[in-house]
């Protein structure tokens, strides 16, 4: 994922859980009104890849496994049971019986293959491809060279299966997130292009409009295939709103939860005012922000420069620069990941070491460099900071705040982008294991 | 006056073809992969290179221009980006709400601005000319956002007279459109303040005096009627501008249009709807002008176009 807003994620798996504690408008049993700055891309759940649709799409469609809401752990969802083939590659999985896409077909093992060949087509443009590529015969089908995905078998109108290259322990949750999410065949060939702005699936809501630019609205599904659940009617999302004027409207009562979040201007005087604070929901997020350092632009070539950048950088400092809202990192996963290594001291806070090292390296006296950022807040203040904590032991970073897409694009370039601050477009998880973090870089 | 007509409608199509070459160069030139963002963090380079060569991002800037120019005279303006929908659809869906904020911007203009410019010629040198000359820069100078920021706070929140930002009634129209009736008033006002005190010192006027009539006539049958023409000409200017999108304002009040879209698309470099919107706004600009100089001559008849 792109932003760092995993909160809404919280938000509504909260608000489909629990009963509702603040959605409170005319009309039907109860509803909860969303204000978000930015209209919603797409609810394609091949395509949506974002922070804002990512937890919309999930109101709509479902996939074989789910989370249990509010936590790691996985859970059944569309599949009834599961069974894992003694070589560990054959997943097996029996389908919930009667569950009904929303208009009005029932799910069958079909729809489970036809959906993530959907993803796995080249033409469909879908940013998840990659998840699924452990799977038998996908790299022939997205080449174009096979019809189908061999790996993928329907063995019964309720059972599917799938067979992968190697044994993979994460599979599971390949299968839990977006992208493994069912869809009507019929529906997607008669909408074309359209069907992320008229999506039909199998969730909790259902569409009922979508005024562009200004609202999108969902509405219970009443044929849910889990009984008692949605608890609300409708939830609105209310879209081009400002974030202040968001904030105006949530103590006007006009809007229940802010998309965007706290504006940050506000978010020292929400916490310390008691009625606002209780309204603030916070999750932990399974995020790590970092510095890329470029190991094909010298100096970074030698490691031990490396080691003194990470010395040098007063971590501490860049949290509070966030009002607190982060712990300094010690490794690369977060604390809430499996694996996480709560005794794993990582490198300390030490000029004098990362002088020493630097010195060692051939550069006593510092050396220049580059160091992008995104120029959203508080990113600029925080590349100030790290250039200030760089320019303690020597080394002169010149700062290059860019557009996002712009920082993306040097980052991507060969022998460019000596530093990057990942803040603004780092590192969230996908799936709530190490796999997800350590796999791009090992 | 055919002829003049035809000689500007040219005008302003290689005006637009200019725009357009310019506008796309610069999107071309900037260093952001569409392709890339389109396929998302853990795609492979094939997909990648698949998606750009889909869209035809491989071509060379004249090529992949030609190509854009080719479906822009056929209406087709290409997709989203990130909506994946079409241009033509997304401007048409907000196109007339920038239309009516436009309408509502020119009447407080006009509101504000047309009777402080009066009285400030009518009293010149007095202390109403001088705070209306003050209010007029104030007006100009403040920034929108903070404008429209601070009249949502005190007239939407704190006394809710109006609603808090939205579309959908005349009440939500007001404060959008008075915010910028604020900024262009004080245009309006200067103008017209100077307008009139241009005509006040003309003979015919004198001779309006000079033949006996009230004040109040000599100020609104004669100096007044003839001190709007320049302001005419600016509206035909204010009616472009607008309809190229006020993004700050309809950011500010959640205002569905144009200018908003303009703003989102340009966050996430959505090329198509980029080009989309400038090229609206270079016809709505185009045309705003060219209405402006065509009703000046039937104002006055002593301008005469060859």
């Amino acid at each position: 994922m792109k932003r760092s807003q995993l909160l809404v994620l919280v938000f509504v798996a909260i608000a489909l859980v629990t009963p509702p504690l603040w959605g409170q408008s005319g009309g039907g049993r109860s509803s909860m009104v969303v204000a978000f700055k930015d209209d919603i891309s797409t609810l394609d759940p091949a395509i949506g890849y974002d922070w804002q649709n990512w937890s919309i799409i999930k109101s709509l469609f479902d996939g074989l496994m789910d989370y249990e809401p509010g936590t790691t752990r996985l859970v059944l969802h569309l599949a009834r049971s599961y069974t894992v083939s003694a070589d560990g590659k054959t997943y097996t999985f029996k389908l919930r019986p009667g569950v009904k896409f929303h208009h009005g077909r029932t799910v069958v093992a079909r729809d489970v293959k036809y959906s993530v060949e959907r993803v796995l087509n080249p033409k469909t443009q879908s940013p998840g491809a990659g998840f699924f590529s452990n799977i038998k015969g996908a790299s022939a089908f997205s080449a174009g060279k096979a019809k189908e995905v061999t790996g993928i078998r329907v063995i019964d109108r309720s059972t599917v299966s799938f067979t992968l290259d190697k044994p993979n322990a994460a599979f599971l949750h390949t299968m839990a997130i977006n992208f493994s999410h069912v869809v009507p065949r019929e529906e997607v060939q008669r909408l074309g292009t359209q069907f992320g702005h008229k999506p039909v699936g199998t969730g909790a809501f259902r569409l009922r409009e979508w005024v562009l630019g200004q609202r999108l609205v969902l509405m219970r599904n009443p044929n849910y295939f889990l009984r008692g659940r949605p608890y609300l009617d409708q939830i609105t999302f209310q879209v081009g709103v400002e974030p202040n004027v968001a904030f105006l409207r949530l103590q006007r009562g006009q809007v229940d939860v802010l998309g965007d979040g706290i504006p940050p201007a506000q978010f020292a005087r929400v916490m310390g005012d008691a009625r606002l604070s209780r309204l603030v929901a916070v999750g932990d997020q399974l995020q790590t922000g970092y510095v890329t350092i470029n190991t094909q632009v010298p100096p970074f070539t030698d490691v031990r420069v490396r080691r003194a950048l990470n010395m040098a950088i007063d971590k501490g400092r860049i949290v509070r620069i966030i009002n607190n809202r982060a712990v300094p990192a010690k490794q690369v996963l977060p604390p809430l990941m499996p694996g996480y290594d709560r005794e794993y001291a990582g490198y300390p806070f030490d000029r004098e070491q990362a002088k020493q090292l630097l010195a060692e390296a051939g550069h006593p006296n510092g050396f220049s460099t580059v160091l992008y950022a995104n120029n959203t807040d508080p990113n600029p203040r925080i590349a100030q900071a790290l250039q200030q904590d760089l320019a303690a032991i020597g080394i002169k970073a010149e700062l290059k705040t860019l557009a996002q897409s712009t920082v993306i694009e040097a980052g991507g370039t060969k022998g460019q982008a000596p530093l990057i601050w990942s803040g603004g477009m780092a590192w969230i998880a996908d799936y709530p294991d190490a796999n997800n973090f350590y796999w791009p870089i090992l | 006056m055919g002829a003049y007509l035809l000689r500007r409608l040219l005008q302003s199509v290689v005006i637009l073809l200019g725009i357009s070459v310019i506008t796309f160069a610069l999107l071309y030139m900037l260093p952001a992969d569409p392709a890339r963002m389109i396929a998302g963090r853990s795609a492979t380079t094939e997909t990648v290179m698949q998606i750009r060569t889909e869209l035809g991002l491989n071509e060379s800037l004249p090529v992949q221009y030609a190509r854009y120019l080719a479906r822009l005279v056929h209406g087709d303006l290409g997709r989203s980006y990130a909506q994946k929908i079409e241009v033509t659809e997304l401007l048409s869906s907000r196109i007339a709400a920038t239309f009516l904020l436009m309408l509502g911007g020119i009447f407080f203009e006009l509101l504000i601005g047309i009777p402080a410019g009066i009285l400030a010629a009518v009293r010149r040198r007095s202390a109403a000319d001088q705070s209306v000359m003050v209010g007029a820069f104030l007006g100009v100078s403040a920034p929108q956002f903070v404008v429209g920021l601070l009249l949502i706070y005190i007239l939407a929140y704190k006394f809710p007279v109006f609603p808090l930002g939205g579309f959908g009634s005349l009440a939500h129209l007001i404060l959008p459109a008075f915010t910028l009736g604020i900024a262009g008033g004080g245009w309006y006002a200067r103008v017209m303040r100077s307008s009139m005190l241009d005509v006040i010192h003309r003979d015919f006027v004198r001779t309006a005096w000079a033949k006996g009539l009230s004040g109040r006539q000599v100020v609104w049958k004669h100096t007044v009627r003839n001190a709007l023409l320049p302001v005419v000409s600016m509206i035909g200017l204010d009616i472009g501008t607008f309809m190229g999108g006020v993004v700050v304002v309809e950011s500010v009040f959640g205002w569905p249009g144009i200018g908003q879209l303009a703003w989102q698309a340009i966050q996430i470099v959505d090329i198509p709807v980029i080009m989309g919107v400038v090229m609206v706004s270079a016809i709505a600009i185009v045309l705003g002008n060219l209405l402006a100089d065509l009703v000046y001559p039937l104002l006055d008849p002593k301008i005469r176009y060859g």
